[in-house]
């Protein structure tokens, strides 16, 4: 899509993560603070790390996963805000070019947790023009489900760092997860993966 | 006759500390500090080096890095550490580990006033927010205190900073 574009996004935030979700299979997932990470509560997984602070974390935290773990898939979801603050991520993502990420925004082009003011994603930013031009191995920006159906298996198969940024309406749901202690998370995340003994060794 | 500096080998004596610690990914934005710890990481089959654009990125990363079993080490100048601030957040709220290597500057003989305000606070600012301090004054005592940071951050699962005395690093005479 082009800077000039300005189609809007109509699809469901949550029916979004839910197409996402069910075709995840062993991937592990990172989620950005607000919106996205109670969306991903709605389909709560132990192999799911559900940020709820440091705006602008998700996608490095991705980026170290997913080179610890170079054999398994690494998704974060996260909002275009979250992404924008931590925007310096697409060119240090772009230079390592880890073939296991992938990145999606689910791009209502506003701040919805916090008074839905716009975005520059509202003003012509392009997500996903920014991937690009950062060296990501794929970028798309999605506005239909038809091209999200088409857009999922990329998350998981293609060589990476691939992009996705999935134009959703600007519905708001409350709050779907109350799980919010951090060190009860990352220990969870870790015995899930790393069996108890290494992950408290 | 010109005298040789003799190299300086507290850098060596860092990288060892971090191998014997098994750290597998090393964050930096480049100080000139870091030199030869960023080439001695860089060419390691065993580490990933990973350059940033900003210090916090690394907080971040560092996080993912613990979320999936491998230990890591972030590499700054004294002015990174105010880009670090709310990032911090993740490692302590999480009690995650996370070992930051601080060259500082603003103090010894320092030559731009500009590296003042950062350089002067960042040891109590790491501290206000809950991150403990080693700090390196003498060449022989570097590596011994990065193991001993290593250890207290991935066994007590803590934030822990080595800051590098601008002693250290050496006096750049500005007078001349
Ligand atoms: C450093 C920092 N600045 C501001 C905030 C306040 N804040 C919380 S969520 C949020 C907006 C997130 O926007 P986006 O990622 O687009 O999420 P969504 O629209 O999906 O809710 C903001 C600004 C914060 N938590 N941290
Ligand atoms: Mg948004």
């Amino acid at each position: 899509m082009t800077m000039t574009d300005t189609k809007k996004g109509t699809m469901d935030r949550r029916e979004v993560m839910g197409t996402i979700a069910a075709k995840r299979g062993t991937a592990l997932m990172v989620t950005g603070l607000g919106s996205a990470t109670y969306d991903a509560g709605t389909v709560d997984h132990p192999n799911t790390f559900c940020l709820w602070g440091g705006m602008g974390a998700a996608a490095m935290t991705g980026l170290g996963l997913a080179l610890a773990q170079p054999e398994r898939r690494v998704l974060v979801v996260t909002g275009d805000g979250e992404m924008l603050m931590g925007i310096g991520a697409f060119a240090t993502i772009g230079a390592q070019r880890p073939k296991n990420l992938a990145i999606v925004v689910i791009d209502n082009e506003h701040y919805s947790e916090t008074g839905m003011q716009p975005t520059h994603t509202q003003r012509g930013v392009s997500l996903a023009g920014v991937a690009q031009a950062c060296g990501f191995a794929g970028t798309e920006t999605v506005y239909t489900p038809a091209e999200l159906d088409a857009v999922v298996p990329r998350l998981f198969e293609t060589d990476g760092p691939f992009f996705a940024a999935i134009k959703v309406n600007t519905q708001r749901y409350p709050m779907s997860i109350r799980v919010r202690d951090g060190a009860h998370l990352k220990d969870r995340f870790r015995e899930n993966l790393l069996g108890a003994e290494r992950a408290y060794y | 006759m010109k005298i040789e500096p003799t190299p300086r080998l507290w850098p060596g004596e860092i990288f060892q500390a971090l191998k014997r610690s098994d750290v597998r990914q090393v964050a930096y934005v480049p100080d000139a500090g870091h030199v030869e710890l960023i080439a001695s990481c860089e060419a390691d089959p065993g580490m990933s080096a990973v350059s940033l654009t900003t210090e916090e990125e690394g907080v971040a990363m560092l996080a993912g890095a613990w979320l999936g079993g491998d230990r890591g080490a972030l590499l700054m100048q004294s002015s990174g550490v105010g880009n670090c601030i709310n990032m911090l957040s993740v490692p302590l709220h999480c009690r995650m580990p996370l070992l930051m290597i601080v060259t500082m500057r603003g103090e010894w003989g320092e030559f731009n006033p500009w590296q003042l305000p950062m350089g002067q606070n960042a040891e109590r600012v790491l501290q206000d927010m809950g991150v403990y301090i080693h700090r390196a004054n003498h060449a022989e005592e570097v590596g011994q205190i990065v193991y001993a940071a290593a250890q207290l951050a991935f066994s007590s699962n803590c934030a822990v900073a080595v800051l590098l005395s601008q002693r250290l690093l050496g006096f750049k005479d500005w007078s001349k």
